[in-house]
């Protein structure tokens, strides 16, 4: 079924892939990132309740979506990894970890420094605050097993299997705020609902969280690619790269 | 897709299958105790299938809508005292301190103090809960009537009943043990 996918398994093709694809993600991405938070951040009218505060948003949710975003992408190339062996989709996991422990952390941050002047305080243990921070600790759990083996392959599928498993905390961080009664307040666009949030501030917000995306895709083709560079090292076509990157300069 | 490919999809969906139901299973036990706080009506019916209410002098946090008019501040002092509303019960929270921006009567707050008796909290923190709806005030003012007023403005000056639970003979964050000591019930936890 999945046939037609094989050839860009081979770390050569998906090499040239990711460079070929990282000038446009990354130029998209730095256009949209400005687009989007100069607009929320500057341009939006204030929220009637919470004033300039709420602002923030434009960088809190799509962090904290690409977060997740970002884990699945992950737990899938984990999968990959570890059913058809694919070397490449392995690398993928290590590319995309610290790309998302960071979002993780953005998002926790911003979060923070919202609450502080809205709630009233930095952190709270609720559902929603405590299973994000157990996502990051998930994406250091992934990085630090990846490296904790003397054998690289023992570590790899180690780190595999726990972001496999870690899917388990998605559906619990985005229904904690249903199936508990948190301080955090309820999902205001990513529900089968209209979006709770009025037009003109949401369309900044829609263009953040295409910012973010976008930028994750980015960073992961540069990451990949160095890992590529890094894994094949000693393969004829880097060689072959390297020399012809020599001669060129 | 060959027999090891497959022996290893099989393994893998096994293990998350299993550590899903592991985990839903935790929660689902841990239901109430994951909860950050008590809502009126949970405080005075108490929660689960045991109906466990909560003992006086017992630390715990309260969560509900402030009740429009409710709010009685001191006038010399910064102790006040609001009640809290969410399908039907009030109680009453008295505090000392300085609340947070977005506090004000019909907003959602969650409080964190100890049980004086069956719907009177002493708060020694005072957290506001916003809702996820976010629009300009021009908006806010045409769908919902709303106009932003600070709370200081909207609630006329109302004297603190001195007879009321005056926050020093009461145990609060110094007595800790006095809960302790007390039989405890499950929902111990979620302080």
């Amino acid at each position: 079924m999945f046939k037609w996918l094989d050839p860009y398994a081979k770390p050569e093709t998906l090499y040239r892939i990711c460079g070929l694809w990282f000038p446009w993600l990354m130029t998209a991405a730095v256009a949209t990132l400005l687009l989007g938070t100069v607009w929320g951040l500057a341009f939006t009218p204030a929220d009637y309740q919470q004033g300039d505060s709420y602002r923030i948003i434009h960088i809190h949710v799509p962090s904290a979506i690409w977060s997740m975003g970002a884990y699945s992408s992950m737990a899938i190339a984990a999968l990959i990894a570890l059913v058809w062996q694919v070397k490449a989709a392995q690398w993928a996991v290590g590319a995309i970890a610290p790309i998302g422990a960071v979002f993780t952390v953005i998002a926790l941050f911003t979060g923070a420094a919202w609450g502080k002047p809205m709630w009233g305080t930095w952190w709270v243990w609720d559902a929603r605050l405590t299973s994000e921070l157990i996502l990051l600790f998930l994406y250091l759990g992934v990085i630090a097993l990846s490296g904790a083996f003397a054998d690289r392959q023992t570590g790899a599928k180690a780190s595999a299997l726990l972001a496999i498993v870690g899917v388990v905390n998605l559906p619990i961080i985005h229904f904690s705020v249903e199936w508990w009664n948190t301080l955090h307040q309820g999902a205001t666009i990513t529900k089968f609902a209209k979006p709770s949030i009025d037009a003109s501030m949401l369309w900044p917000l829609l263009i953040s969280i295409l910012a973010f995306g976008l930028w994750l895709a980015a960073l992961t083709c540069l990451r990949l690619k160095t890992a590529i560079l890094q894994n094949e090292q000693h393969r004829p076509w880097v060689r072959q790269l390297a020399a012809s990157a020599v001669k060129g300069e | 897709m060959n027999p090891r490919r497959k022996q290893r999809l099989m393994a893998v969906s096994a293990i998350l299958l299993l550590l899903s139901g592991a985990v839903g299973a935790m929660l689902y036990a841990l239901q109430e105790n994951v909860d950050l706080f008590y809502t009126p009506s949970q405080l005075l019916e108490g929660i689960g299938k045991d109906k466990v209410k909560p003992v006086p002098g017992q630390r715990l946090r309260i969560g509900g809508m402030v009740v429009p008019g409710s709010v009685k501040r001191d006038e010399t002092t910064l102790k006040v005292s609001f009640d809290l509303v969410d399908t039907g019960p009030i109680v009453t929270v008295h505090y000392e301190g300085i609340l947070p921006d977005l506090f004000r009567e019909g907003q959602g707050i969650v409080a964190q103090g100890t049980l004086l008796d069956a719907t009177n909290i002493a708060a020694t923190e005072v957290l506001a809960k916003h809702d996820e709806d976010y629009m300009p005030p021009e908006v806010a003012a045409a769908m919902k009537g709303i106009k932003h007023v600070p709370p200081s403005k909207n609630s006329p000056q109302q004297t603190y009943p001195a007879q009321n639970y005056p926050s020093q003979s009461y145990p609060t964050k110094t007595e800790p043990d006095q809960s302790s000591q007390q039989p405890k019930p499950a929902t111990e936890a979620k302080q």
